[in-house]
């Protein structure tokens, strides 16, 4: 076996432990107000996050480039009450036009 | 609501496209990009673990930032656990299908009933899709191209945004997703891909500390 079947197969078996001991975990450990204060947060910082990085990095280097419009153009029809698949298709639309003209 | 799941079933389904492509064009074959989309499941973790060895890194360090990125997952679980309420096999197969988008969108909805039916529809429909496109993304390498010009590289983010615009109206919410953007970006070019995202979880800790 190869090492990139190797790494395949334990991070994606790894990776699904991680998923399964998260739902696993005893609910009493979570029954505290401060620790259901905290895990409320726990999506909201990790997604925003994952946004930043997503948006604004290559490589885990800081870039600013055409995604930036597609955010925009995002933030602006949701602040608009646009329908979901709008805001979507609306951003990814911006994103790649452009990226095509070099604006 | 229904249809907003299956849209952002679709829409990051149709990501999957970037990753087959990106998988096959950084050297591996389409059983692999195939079995990772099946198994592993997790779109960051996924590119991670093909970016760290086409840039020539080792099966550990592979295997260690794949894992990094995945242990948000874990994270989500602990959140939807509280909500779906489940044991045996429904658990193991909710665990499956607990990533950023199913949490997202479930925790986007006011009320539980509706935060359950929002995290099986979007998890299912993410899973139907991604594995899909990864197929045809694999397939298809060399027609796809850049992924960019389709602006396949910004549905996610975007997705993210419009699952978290509604939480934002809650004032701590709005503060952490502040801080955690704005820490995520500072730190990005001194520690290894998966921290800035993964130590957010000391801003939750402050901010929800009172």
């Amino acid at each position: 076996m190869n090492s990139q079947w190797i790494a395949v197969i334990i991070t994606s078996l790894a990776c699904y432990a991680l998923k399964f001991i998260g739902h696993a975990i005893p609910e009493i450990w979570l029954a505290h107000p401060r620790v259901q204060r905290i895990t409320n947060l726990i999506p909201i910082v990790l997604l925003s996050s994952l946004v930043a990085m997503q948006a604004f990095t290559i490589k885990t280097k800081f870039f600013v480039d055409h995604r930036l419009a597609g955010i925009a153009v995002a933030l602006i029809a949701l602040k608009a009450k646009l329908p979901f698949p709008v805001v979507v298709v609306g951003a990814m639309a911006t994103s790649a036009i452009v990226y095509r003209f070099k604006i | 609501m229904k249809r907003d799941s299956l849209s952002v079933g679709l829409a990051v389904g149709a990501a999957g496209v970037a990753f087959g492509a990106v998988a096959v064009a950084d050297h591996f074959t389409v059983a692999q990009a195939c079995f990772l989309s099946l198994v592993l499941f997790s779109g960051a973790s996924q590119f991670s673990l093909v970016a760290v060895m086409s840039a020539g890194g080792s099966a550990l360090s592979a295997i260690v930032t794949g894992t990094f990125l995945g242990g948000r997952n874990g994270l989500y679980g602990v959140r939807m656990a509280q909500i779906l309420k489940l044991k045996g096999w429904k658990r193991a197969l909710a665990a499956q299908i607990t990533i950023d988008e199913s949490t997202g969108v479930a925790i986007a909805q006011s009320e539980l009933e509706d935060q359950k039916t929002a995290f099986w529809y979007t998890g299912f429909g993410v899973y139907v899709f991604w594995n899909l496109f990864t197929l045809l993304g694999a397939l298809g390498a060399k027609a796809i191209g850049d992924t960019s010009a389709w602006g396949l590289d910004v549905a996610s983010p975007a997705i993210f945004c419009a699952v978290l615009f509604p939480r934002l109206k809650e004032r701590k919410m709005l503060i952490a997703s502040i801080l955690a953007f704005v820490w995520a970006l500072s730190i990005t070019e001194l520690v290894p891909a998966g921290v800035p995202i993964i130590s957010t979880v000391v801003i939750a800790a402050l901010v929800g500390w009172k």
